[in-house]
């Protein structure tokens, strides 16, 4: 038996969660709400890291009946906002020193990946990774995790979470992309810019589109409801570059599964993607509450690498920053 | 006869991620009908206008690279109805992307003609460049080499440009470089040298090239810091 602890704290939620072989024995979380129309700030959020973190720490080791002892390793999280994700390595690289266990930094989009293959039992799906700061279309070929699309410029939830902040009433709890979903049912189609290239897309310039187009709404006084409907459209556009370049990766890759994982796939965005799914056969999978940044996941990850003989040394432990398909992928074949 | 009813008979080549394409007979020659059918996942009133804007494009911009003598499928008919593009069967060939995927598996002598392959393909597409047409999808799947008759050099052949348009702006160029080189590299590991050969007679190509190197290098350094932040 093999049983690890992970650490998650690279946005604006921290969670401590705990797996062993497969099961996930505790999963608490914590989220730093901002006011609407405000973003989560680095220093804030890390303090909010800070003043919750040892409670969730402990509510892990409780929920799952476990002592330190237990542990054979802890995992942390890695690229990510700078301050919070300090604060999230310090913690782990303390109590790995402290229970005297092996400690290992996993890469938080690895995370979503194999939490997503653990719940849903997807073997080799093409994933759409879709949250606040990333937006990537990817595929496992020759032991990497390869990106075949991306975001150009700005993430999709950052995306939305701009918007969000240009409609103002919009608020943050939990996230601006699930209450843009809420107020946007049933509406009718404004034309918005579309830009997809080959496999990736752009969406700065829808971005600033609608920051122009909703300004000139709202200040001539000809947008107090339709603002609503505005949204809609605006995540009909969003999502179906999504559901297409995953669609264009999937044709690329002979693939048929389909996994969506991140912050930012909500029900929308799945209904979207099943049917692009139904249509050519293949199968969509979706994680729902283990979208959204939890510790299990890392954890999850953590003890593939783990088992398959990874550790992180003390001396390599600082937070460094890279990329999806610059990790070795030694747990798959 | 109407396209549907024609197509019903026709040989389904292969479903892509956004077209049906079959092989026919047009007028007594080898075609190819590329069908871009309804996608039911978007709105249908977006759906229609991609489809159109798309096939019209894909038509342009073949016209305007043959113009230039860039090799690409000749368009025999459009019909804008059921949005089909009827245009030559490019016989005897095979992908770029089959080719490379050929070439590593076999070892013998490879990284030369790789190496050749690469230079073609960065003189066609600064070619494509200088004509202002930004291909919008560049992939080793969507260039096709021709063999020659006996033994004789391979022609490489552009296709798929439903996602082309029409710019002079080196951002424009330099971003259609950086799908390639993503495409590229994810499609085929370990390629880095074969790539870089690329851009290298690219640039040595065009005369425009240094603006759009520059612009390369700028949407990469964009892409790497954006994967900093989870
Ligand atoms: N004129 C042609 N002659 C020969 N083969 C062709 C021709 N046009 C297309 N093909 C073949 O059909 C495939 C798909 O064509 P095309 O790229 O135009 O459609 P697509 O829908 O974009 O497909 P995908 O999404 O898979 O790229 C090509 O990769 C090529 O193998
Ligand atoms: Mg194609």
């Amino acid at each position: 038996m093999t049983v690890v602890i992970g650490f998650e704290g690279s946005a604006n939620k921290i969670g401590v969660g705990i797996i062993r072989d497969g099961e996930v024995l505790s999963n608490p979380r914590r989220t730093y709400i901002t006011p609407p129309g405000q973003g989560f700030l680095p220093s804030d959020t890390a303090r909010h890291h800070r003043a919750v973190v040892l409670t969730v720490l402990k509510e892990a080791l409780d929920q799952a009946g476990l002592q330190p002892a237990d542990i054979d390793c802890v995992a942390y999280t890695k690229p990510g906002m700078g301050a919070p994700l300090v604060t999230v390595a310090l913690v782990a690289r303390t109590v790995a020193q402290l229970w005297g266990k092996p400690l290992l930094g996993v890469n938080h989009c690895i995370g979503h990946i194999e939490m997503g293959r653990l719940i849903t039992r997807a073997n080799n799906p093409t994933v759409l990774y879709v949250s606040g700061g990333n937006t990537q279309v990817i595929a496992y070929s020759e032991r990497r995790y390869r990106i075949f699309g991306e975001t150009i410029d700005i993430a999709v939830g950052n995306c939305l979470d701009r918007f969000a902040r240009v409609l103002k009433q919009i608020s943050n709890d939990p996230s601006p992309g699930y209450n843009i979903e809420q107020m946007a049912k049933g509406s009718q189609y404004v034309e918005l810019p579309y830009t997809v290239k080959g496999m990736d897309v752009s969406f700065s310039g829808i971005l600033s589109y609608i920051e122009e187009a909703a300004h000139r709404l709202l200040t001539s006084d000809q947008c107090t409801a339709e603002d609503l409907c505005f949204s809609l459209q605006w995540q009909e556009t969003l999502f179906s570059m999504l559901v297409e370049i995953t669609e264009r990766a999937m044709a690329h890759c002979g693939s048929q599964e389909v996994l969506i994982v991140g912050g930012v796939g909500n029900l929308r965005l799945q209904e979207m993607m099943a049917v692009m799914c139904e249509e050519r056969g293949a199968k969509l999978f979706a994680t729902d509450e283990f979208c959204i940044d939890n510790g299990a996941m890392i954890a999850q990850a953590g003890w593939e690498m783990f088992r398959s003989g990874q550790v992180t040394e003390l001396e390599d432990s600082w937070v460094t920053q890279y990329r999806t398909d610059e990790v070795e992928v030694t747990w798959r074949p | 006869m109407a396209v549907p009813e024609f197509l019903s008979t026709a040989e389904l080549l292969k479903q892509g991620a956004e077209a049906r394409v079959y092989r026919a007979q047009f007028l007594g020659k080898p075609a190819i009908v590329k069908e871009r059918f309804p996608k039911r996942y978007r709105h249908s009133v977006l759906d229609e206008k991609l489809t159109h804007r798309r096939t019209v494009q894909e038509v342009r911009s073949i016209l305007r690279c043959r113009k230039a003598g860039i090799p690409a499928p000749v368009v025999y008919f459009v019909d804008y109805t059921s949005n089909c593009i009827f245009m030559e069967e490019i016989l005897r060939s095979t992908t770029v992307r089959d080719h490379i995927v050929g070439a590593q598996q076999s070892d013998a002598g490879n990284d030369v003609e790789l190496r050749l392959l690469a230079q073609r393909v960065g003189q066609t597409l600064a070619k494509m460049h200088d004509e202002d047409v930004i291909h919008g999808d560049l992939t080793t799947s969507n260039m096709l080499l021709r063999r020659g008759p006996q033994d004789k050099e391979s022609e490489l052949v552009l296709i798929d440009f439903g996602l082309s348009y029409i710019s002079a702006l080196p951002e424009d160029k330099g971003v259609d470089l950086y799908v390639l080189e993503k495409a590229f590299l994810s499609t085929h590991p370990n390629t880095e040298l074969v790539f870089e050969e690329l851009l290298k007679s690219y640039a040595a190509s065009s005369k425009r090239s240094p603006a759009v190197i520059k612009k390369l290098e700028e949407v990469r350094l964009r892409g790497r810091k954006r994967s900093m932040v989870g």
